[in-house]
């Protein structure tokens, strides 16, 4: 997977591991993801047990931040509104890069309930601002939460430092303008 | 005191502005009032001796598609007693005096009542809309509201 798997087959001198500074520094940003302290709706209820003794999330590494300025990631956990969307794109480009967002709960992913007849609710965050993880549900079984983390962590893990342009599909180069 | 006498009580004060009194099977009895009457008359219901409607509950707007209303449900932490009002406003730019001076709790209900339905509340320390933003176009809770297409160059629809 990355840089701790090469510990299992360590070279015979002593101290020594061979690898590339991209998985060590993914390796590093992975299990240190700070998320922005940011609740919304009925979804932050169940993030907040999370965030309690019995799932613990902070075993993953990740530790509120009460800035985004601090933050790796944010967690969209709720129902948001036209008037809320505002608030988070602003939330969001505060944060500093690599930036990360965690879709959690139906309303979210899609407007949940609200998808039909919601005239205030916004249908789906990433109608404004781009996400990595969705995790379903309504609202997430604390599991689900912590597997999207999990997700999360995986990206983190896969993602490419230096030369990132090189590395790119053909059809991802136009989009993606780094 | 009954629903019953405090109506007879009303009436015996205001003979012109109270209008009908609304027996329901279920839930509370009302009494319909003269919309432009309604702060006198909660003014009475709050400071007589035997009534003394210390408590505003409730107070929220009605679209009855011919016309707006709206409702004050009060109560007496002093005699436990219960009393239903009710107001019926025009379709065309409807508005009461405000009763916030009376219980400082319709503040925000009567701006509800504005940002859903868009009746005017008149002597309110601070008419604007309270849930929806300022900028929004349309009274949600009307029977003939018509979502926005977009907000802010967000699409709102699916």
């Amino acid at each position: 997977m990355g840089f701790l798997n090469r510990l299992d087959d360590p070279f015979n001198a002593e101290g020594i591991i061979l690898g590339k500074v991209e998985d060590l520094l993914n390796w590093g940003r992975a299990r240190s993801d700070w998320y922005l302290s940011f609740g919304l709706a009925c979804c932050a209820i169940e993030f907040m047990a999370v965030n309690a003794s019995h799932f613990d999330l902070m075993r993953f590494g990740c530790i509120p931040r009460p800035s985004p300025r601090q933050a790796d990631f944010i967690i969209i956990s709720g129902t948001v509104t036209m008037k809320m969307a505002e608030r988070i794109i602003t939330l969001y480009e505060q944060m500093a890069e690599p930036k990360y967002v965690l879709s959690m709960g139906s309303c979210a992913n899609s407007g949940g309930p609200y998808w039909e007849h919601g005239y205030h609710v916004l249908k789906g965050i990433d109608r404004v601002i781009p996400v990595d993880v969705y995790v379903p549900g309504c609202p997430p079984k604390p599991e689900a939460f912590l597997d999207g983390i999990v997700k999360l962590q995986k990206k983190i893990n896969q993602q490419a430092i230096f030369k990132k342009r090189a590395k790119l599909a053909e059809e991802e180069k136009i989009i993606v303008n780094d | 005191m009954l629903v019953q006498e405090i109506y007879d009580n009303l009436k015996e004060k205001f003979p012109e502005a109270v209008l009908e009194f609304i027996g329901t099977a279920t839930g509370d009895p009302s009494t319909v009032v003269d919309a432009g009457q309604i702060y006198n008359i909660c003014k009475y219901l709050r400071d007589q001796d035997g009534l003394e409607f210390d408590y505003l509950a409730l107070l929220s707007g009605m679209d009855y598609k011919d016309k707006f209303g709206t409702v004050y449900h009060l109560y007496s932490l002093k005699y436990k007693h219960r009393f239903v009002i009710k107001t019926y406003l025009p379709k065309e730019d409807p508005s009461l005096p405000s009763v916030e001076r009376i219980w400082k709790t319709a503040n925000w209900h009567e701006r509800e009542a504005y940002d859903m339905f868009g009746i005017k509340f008149e002597n309110h320390p601070n008419m604007i809309r309270i849930l929806c933003p300022y900028d929004w176009e349309g009274y949600p809770l009307r029977k003939d509201y018509v979502g926005q297409e977009t907000y802010h160059g967000v699409r709102i629809p699916v």
